[in-house]
């Protein structure tokens, strides 16, 4: 069997202080090679593990076949943001995970020849899908995340008039103010953006629902309307001096770095402070990205502080591994108890305290317990608590009818039906934080939930 | 000594939405920063939004350099809560500096729902006094003070409600806006007198929706977001020296760009 083909990536030592992106992408040569390994199987188990079911075994033989143009058309015949997938989907969890051979090896690099030819496309610019007959029906899309741009593009696909109401001033949802640069090139999102706009859905940026209308006024004027609202709500430890300068929660630090590109202040206008020293409390994708931007912000020495092990943790294993390329510090089995701060308000130490891992929970995970005794302090400048986020009040709050669970995501059935006639739900803003792929395959499902529901209208 | 200005914006979605005690984030340019900023005035019919704001760095020293007739990139609201406002009763409005701004559209709407309105605007000097006239037509009673005597009163507006409160007038509500040492001393004033005071906290905000939590403040030793479970909240819960902390946390950076665009425009002596 063919081995697999290796992603070229920036040196650690040179990408560790530039924003960059760290994942080069193939070569021509390589992506033709990798093409090749693929078994063309009659049942693609991959297919079942790609939540918007892109026909991976035929983009690929495009791809095999030097005919690059017809593997991105296939491809965006499902997907609309390939460039992102390709980039941020965890595919050895998903598409990856299913491929045949994996069981006898490693499995093709789909995700990686997904990127190759959505790259190859944006750089000369896309193809102008042709635009279906009106159907005279009108969807308004909340928030402009994967699940929103998904089902707006679909729908508008469908041939319905899609407006998607986003609160930023920028598109993308998590892809723009949340993923860094050096992972997902804000370009990228923005051509893929673009895209969605050339499907013929109209973004009303800059609009945030639940203030300047409400869901209620907006099915004033529209026949249905999805939410894609994600799951943005910060949520703090509730421990002693969480409120000190220089505590920030990761999507603070994460959008001043990526939506406001504070990295590059004074020519932008919005700060950031740079700590010597920066803590970052977790251990998802979250907690690499806000570590790995502390450090190219100029930090000497950054931290990761994570209550279990690293088996345990949720970031995605490459990421892991680019990290400590980095030089990023791992301090597992440790949780915070609380921080201390100077005169001044300002953040000085971090006391945490080593944890062990007992017989697994509810989750299947192994409950972590504090070690009487095990009480240290780390120095820190910098303090970013990435330990989870929960869905945003706003909208659910101003609108009627709408069903909430205990954890305030939105109620929804498989197919996305709220308990509000006509509005529909997906991504985060239903499960929880989970990934740009499962928010996606949400806004999918939605879409043609939605256009059933528009038939009968 | 920074100046102030008087800026009228169109943005009529937004106007038909306004409510007293929101506020609006702009960014200016595609590299500018998102600043909050009180509603001030609206107009429905004209699909207007008024701001009044202090040129105190570059962000709003950019705004102040805006001509009229162009434009701003960003303009997002109406953000936060509106100001509750019940019927009838006595009310006492307290503006400071700039926050007279955003005390004039609650003098209008408590006057409109029957309450009896007094109103104490103080600034440091008689020039940097605002909307004295508009505050007049919508207060039973109207006091000014300066801090340097230029004018009115002789001290602080605390001065003033301190005197109405011993003198035994039975008030249901002060709300004060200004700066937050100012919004201290008059919750320092009220609360032996049990009187309920509302201020506007002007914490530092990024994106307005609750998704950072940029403006956290604590009030009654709870963590609140100010952009969405404020602006406003009881005064007498609120934790002032955390919030003036907080306030002063990118000052150096705030300085540092503030001068290179002083530079810059002005030409370089430096
Ligand atoms: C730092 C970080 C790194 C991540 N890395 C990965 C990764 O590598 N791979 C992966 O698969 N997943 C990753 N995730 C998770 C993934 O990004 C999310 O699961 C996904 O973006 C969810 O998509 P969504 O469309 O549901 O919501 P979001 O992307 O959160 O988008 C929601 C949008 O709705 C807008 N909105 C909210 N409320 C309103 C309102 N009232 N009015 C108007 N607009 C509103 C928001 O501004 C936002 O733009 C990461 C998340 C973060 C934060
Ligand atoms: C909800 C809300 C409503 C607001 N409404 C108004 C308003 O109506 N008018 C207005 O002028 N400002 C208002 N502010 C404050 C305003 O947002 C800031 O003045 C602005 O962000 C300053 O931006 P800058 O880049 O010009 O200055 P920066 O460079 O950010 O700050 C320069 C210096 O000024 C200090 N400073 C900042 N704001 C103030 C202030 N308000 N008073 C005294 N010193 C300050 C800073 O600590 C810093 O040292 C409001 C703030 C909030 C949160
Ligand atoms: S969209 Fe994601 S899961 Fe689906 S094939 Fe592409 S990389 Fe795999
Ligand atoms: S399972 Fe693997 S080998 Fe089979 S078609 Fe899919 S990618 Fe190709
Ligand atoms: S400004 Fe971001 S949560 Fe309030």
């Amino acid at each position: 069997m063919l081995a697999r083909q290796k992603m070229p990536l920036q040196d650690p030592g040179i990408r560790r202080s530039n924003f960059k992106e760290v994942a080069l992408g193939y070569t021509d040569e390589q992506a033709v090679e990798e093409a090749k390994r693929c078994l063309q199987c009659k049942k693609p188990k991959c297919v079942e593990g790609c939540p918007v079911e892109v026909h991976i075994p035929d983009f690929i033989k495009h791809l095999a076949e030097g005919d690059f143009d017809s593997a991105i058309k296939n491809i965006k015949t499902d997907n609309a943001l390939p460039a992102v997938c390709g980039r941020v989907c965890p595919q050895e969890t998903q598409c990856e995970a299913s491929c045949i051979l994996k069981k006898k090896g490693e499995p093709v690099s789909i995700g990686r020849l997904e990127r190759f030819v959505s790259d190859k496309e944006l750089a000369k610019g896309s193809e102008v899908p042709e635009r279906p007959k009106p159907s005279g029906k009108k969807v308004a899309v909340v928030g402009s995340g994967p699940a929103g741009l998904t089902a707006a593009a679909d729908l508008a696909r469908m041939g319905h008039s899609v407006t998607i109401f986003e609160a930023l001033h920028a598109a993308g949802g998590v892809l723009t103010y949340g993923i860094p640069e050096f992972r997902l090139p804000k370009d990228i999102v923005k051509a893929e953006v673009e895209y969605v706009k050339k499907l013929g859905v109209n973004i009303l940026l800059d609009s945030v629902i639940g203030k300047i209308d409400t869901v209620d006024d907006l099915l004033l004027e529209f026949d249905s309307v999805f939410l894609g609202t994600g799951a943005g709500l910060p949520v703090f430890m509730n421990i002693d001096g969480e409120n000190l300068n220089g505590v920030y929660s990761a999507n603070e630090f994460l959008t001043r770095v990526n939506l406001m590109k504070s990295y590059r202040f004074p020519e932008y206008d919005t700060p950031v402070r740079k700590g010597k020293h920066v803590v970052v409390v977790g251990g998802g994708n979250v907690a690499m990205d806000s570590a790995r931007c502390a450090l190219r912000l100029g930090a000497e020495e950054v931290t990761i502080v994570y209550r279990r092990g690293e088996e345990e943790m949720p970031a995605r294993a490459e990421e892991i591994e680019h990290a400590k390329e980095e030089g990023i510090q791992f301090r597992l089995l440790t949780n915070p108890l609380r921080l201390e701060g100077d005169a001044k308000n300002w953040v000085t130490h971090i006391e945490c305290i080593n944890m062990y891992l007992c017989e697994p929970d509810g989750t299947g995970r192994c409950r972590p317990m504090p070690l009487s005794g095990s009480e240290h302090k780390i120095e820190a400048d910098v303090v970013i608590m990435a330990i989870g986020t929960s869905p945003n009040p706003l909208v659910p709050r101003t609108t009627t009818g709408l069903e909430m669970s205990k954890h305030g995501t939105v109620v929804a059935k498989e197919n996305g039906e709220t308990t509000k006639k006509g509005v529909y739900a997906g991504g985060d803003a239903v499960t929880g934080s989970a990934t740009v792929i499962s928010a996606m395959g949400a806004g999918k499902i939605a879409a043609r939930a939605i256009d059933d529901y528009l038939k009968t209208k | 000594m920074p100046t102030i200005f008087l800026m009228d914006i169109e943005a009529p979605r937004i106007a038909k939405k306004a409510q007293p005690g929101q506020f609006i984030i702009l960014r200016i340019d595609e590299t500018g920063e998102r600043i909050p900023l009180t509603i001030a005035d609206f107009d429905r019919k004209k699909g207007t939004i008024a701001m009044i704001f202090q040129a105190v760095g570059k962000t709003t020293a950019k705004l102040a350099a805006l001509k009229t007739g162009d434009a701003i990139l960003d303009f997002i609201g109406p953000l936060g809560n509106p100001s509750e406002i019940e019927k009838g009763g006595m009310v006492v409005l307290v503006g400071g500096g700039v926050g007279v701004a955003p005390i004039f559209p609650q003098a209008r709407a408590f006057k409109e729902a029957g309450y009896k309105v007094i109103s104490i605007i103080g600034a440091r000097s008689a020039n940097l006094l605002l909307w004295e006239d508009r505050m007049r037509e919508f207060s039973d009673e109207l006091y000014i003070t300066t801090d340097d005597g230029t004018k009115g009163h002789h001290g602080f507006v605390t001065d003033i409600v301190k005197k109405i409160l011993e003198s035994g007038t039975k008030v249901d509500r002060v709300i004060a806006i200004g700066p937050p040492v100012m919004m201290r001393a008059v919750a320092g004033v009220t609360r032996p007198f049990n009187v309920k005071t509302i201020v506007s906290l002007n914490s530092i905000m990024v994106d307005g929706t609750g998704m950072c939590g940029a403006c956290r403040v604590l009030v009654g030793n709870e963590t609140k977001f100010a952009c969405v479970d404020g602006p406003e909240f009881d005064a007498h819960l609120v934790d002032f020296t955390l919030l003036m902390n907080r306030l002063s946390m990118y000052q150096p950076e705030e300085k540092a760009a503030f001068e290179k665009y002083k530079c810059e425009r002005e030409g370089c002596t430096c």
